[in-house]
């Protein structure tokens, strides 16, 4: 078991690895010359040249991975010249260890753009993703329990009409109709948990029930299609000729059989969330990653989409192994070699 | 005594349980509304069964065999079937039985062994906690170690090996005979005295088929239960039951002691399945003979005898009655019961001169 996640580890550092050299290379790809993008409008051939220099584009690209990746594990300093820090640290802007890239649009390091986008990020994604999985999962319960009558076909139809709609109109309808016109809750904007949990709940409601409506609605259909197929498996009808309560049956027999899949998809789903959920984040203008990224993207903020991208892809590549490692706990048939 | 068993199984009889019988289900019918029509898988079934006895039903695939089981059991959802008809378990009517005593009853007075143990036991939980489950559902008052103790000693007393290693395993890491005795000791957990077998051997090779048989029928020693043996096995059959029940199509063919029934058998059905068995004894140049067509769809059952579209013997019988008037289980030479318009002494001159032939060893091979 441990050997086996070791060795998954590995795995992800290598995914790791190759996800940042295709982002760079995507990087250099665009039609863009990333020196241009570093200044504004009174811009001079004289400045451009000096950014290049200073952020290094000038080298080959081979040495920039490899400048990049050093920055990663010790820091880095723009420009990188001890000669020019030695005699006049205030022109050099240094960024510490892991240093992810810097931002020269938001004149900050992108890490830290990513660290104050991140807890945003992740309230959004946790707060949806309690909400989607318990109506999630246990109106897929109540439609497979009640399959072909009324209960079922009211839930499968909100889960159609959930599916159907596109996230933006949700969260546009909600902000719109609850936030508002109702004034059920104030039109959102984040709060820290650290500075006051009950605002931060209360903020989180509608983007939650946005990222949720959506999600909830495929876990429905998740949920029905497992139970109805392990409600009429053999071993079903084996706890029932014991003796054992219906309501057992279905929860220790039924659920937990069906539990594996939903897990599976749960863990990936969490794990691309964290990355960002750029049009709820959009909708409700939290600057969580999601929005960042749509940013960093308008303002050519080439660093910074490269951050934001190693994050998710390290948030979804971490999210496989949890939920590999999950399988054999909840299924005693995986063996774990 | 063979005799008397056999009569004690006739469907005329007086109200309520019959006489000393344990379980007694009188013309027990399962329909299953669809919307192709109405479903007839059971149709009409009585037979009593006593402590310590064991009652065969044979049939092919679809012949109604598990329906009455999980009938009896009252496995079946009332949204979906129809049941009537009478099941008496020491002295109630199960049918008139509530859900919750049903439940209650199931698993203790009642157990199932079901066929192909590797999908009828829970894969996700080890063969221990399903056991202790089944103690623990029963009586409240158990607590966990006690009830552990109990799933060790029903281990050990189905035979199998270091059981104090294999009660925390999980049933993939069984073999297939190991999961069937795990089986049988998670139905014989809390005694009960009607237990079910539903093709118990069915998924499992000859040498562990004998094993478990045996199994079973020490145990019956031990506990005196009453045992249903649901089987296609002919052989399983003669080598378990009392008494013998083939199904066809839902309804009972022929029923009887099952010396009688397999010492002179009367329908022509029971014998397609006696020519159609494989046997050690027969050469290998003899043809088996199997039941010509397939059985038929439970929504369109035929005219008159349900059997007659596959029966060699029609021609028997004056006239167009297999084709129009279903036959009567009526009783036979022998003192069994059968289900055919053939004269009963036609049978016996039929099954003398044309079927016991083709079930005998060929001495000149």
């Amino acid at each position: 078991m441990l050997f086996y996640i070791l060795r998954r580890l590995i795995a992800v550092v290598i995914m790791l690895i190759i996800t940042s050299i295709a982002t760079f290379l995507l990087f250099f790809a665009a039609p863009e010359d990333p020196a241009r993008l570093t200044c504004g409008k009174n811009c001079t051939p004289a400045t451009i040249e000096g950014n290049r220099k200073a952020l290094g584009y000038d080298k080959p690209l081979p040495v920039q991975y490899g400048k990049f990746v050093t920055g990663i594990f010790a820091g880095r300093d723009y420009p990188d010249d001890p000669a020019l820090r030695a005699a006049a640290p205030e022109l050099v802007v240094h960024c510490p260890a892991p240093c992810l890239g810097y931002s020269r649009v938001d004149n900050e390091p992108v890490l830290d753009i990513i660290k104050s986008g991140l807890p945003i990020s992740a309230s959004i994604a946790l707060a949806g993703f309690v909400l989607w999985i318990t109506t999630g999962v246990l109106g897929g319960i109540v439609a497979a329990l009640t399959r072909g009558r009324w209960p079922d076909r009211v839930i499968v139809g909100i889960a159609l009409i959930g599916f159907s709609l596109p996230t933006f109109f949700i969260g546009l309808l909600l902000l719109v109709f609850v936030a508002i016109k109702w004034q059920l809750v104030p039109v959102p904007s984040y709060v820290a948990f650290t500075d006051n949990p009950a605002e931060w709940a209360r903020n989180l409601v509608l983007p939650a029930i946005t990222i949720a409506a959506v999600y909830a609605a495929s876990y429905v259909r998740l949920t029905r299609a497992y139970m109805l197929e392990t409600m009429s498996e053999d071993y079903i009808r084996t706890a029932r000729s014991k003796g054992v309560r219906e309501w057992k049956v279905i929860g220790r027999h039924g659920l937990r059989a069906a539990l594996t899949p939903i897990v599976t998809a749960a863990g990936l789903d969490l794990g691309g969330l964290l990355g960002g959920a750029i049009i709820t984040e959009t909708v409700f203008t939290f600057p969580g990653l999601g929005y960042t990224a749509v940013k960093a993207v308008t303002d050519f903020d080439l660093p910074l989409i490269v951050g934001i991208v190693i994050t998710a892809a390290f948030f979804i590549i971490f999210a496989n192994l949890v939920v590999d490692v999950l399988y054999g706990v909840i299924d005693p048939r995986v063996r774990l070699a | 005594m063979r005799a008397a068993a056999g009569m004690a199984v006739s469907p005329v009889q007086i109200e309520g349980p019959a006489g000393d019988a344990f379980l007694t289900v009188k013309d027990l019918r399962v329909h299953f509304p669809t919307d192709d029509g109405v479903v007839k898988a059971v149709d009409g079934l009585s037979f009593a069964l006593r402590k310590g006895k064991t009652v065969g039903i044979v049939g092919e695939s679809g012949s109604g065999k598990s329906v009455t089981s999980q009938a009896i059991l009252g496995l079946h959802r009332k949204t979906r079937a129809r049941v009537s008809g009478e099941i008496w378990l020491d002295g109630e009517n199960l049918l008139e039985a509530s859900d919750d005593h049903l439940r209650d009853l199931r698993g203790s007075k009642m157990a199932m062994i079901f066929q192909d143990p590797l999908s009828a036991l829970h894969p996700y939980y080890t063969i221990g906690a399903q056991i202790v489950e089944g103690v623990r559902t029963h009586r409240s008052g158990v607590n966990k170690a006690d009830a552990r103790k109990r799933a060790l000693e029903m281990l050990d007393l189905v035979g199998i090996p270091n059981p104090a290693k294999r009660i925390d395993q999980y049933p993939h890491e069984f073999s297939g005979g190991m999961r069937q005795r795990a089986m049988i000791a998670m139905a014989l957990v809390n005694d009960p005295p009607l237990l079910i077998a539903d093709e118990p051997t069915t998924a499992l090779d000859v040498t562990v088929q004998a094993q478990i048989l045996d199994l079973m029928r020490t145990l019956q020693k031990e506990f005196g239960a009453a045992i249903i043996m649901i089987t296609h096995d002919l052989g399983v059959v003669a080598e378990m039951a009392d008494d013998v029940l083939v199904m066809y199509a839902g309804r009972v063919v022929e029923q009887g002691a099952v010396n009688n029934l397999f010492a002179e058998p009367e329908d022509p059905y029971t014998w397609g399945l006696l020519t159609s068995m494989p046997r050690l004894d027969r050469t290998r140049q003899a043809r088996l003979t199997p039941v010509p067509g397939n059985p038929p769809s439970l929504i369109h059952l035929p005219q008159g005898c349900k059997f007659h579209p596959r029966c060699r013997f029609t021609s028997e019988v004056p006239g167009d009655r297999c084709r129009t008037e279903e036959p009567e289980l009526i009783p036979t030479l022998s003192g069994s019961l059968a289900r055919c318009h053939i004269a009963p002494p036609r049978r016996a001159e039929i099954y003398q001169t044309v079927v016991k032939p083709s079930l005998q060893p060929e001495e000149h091979a």
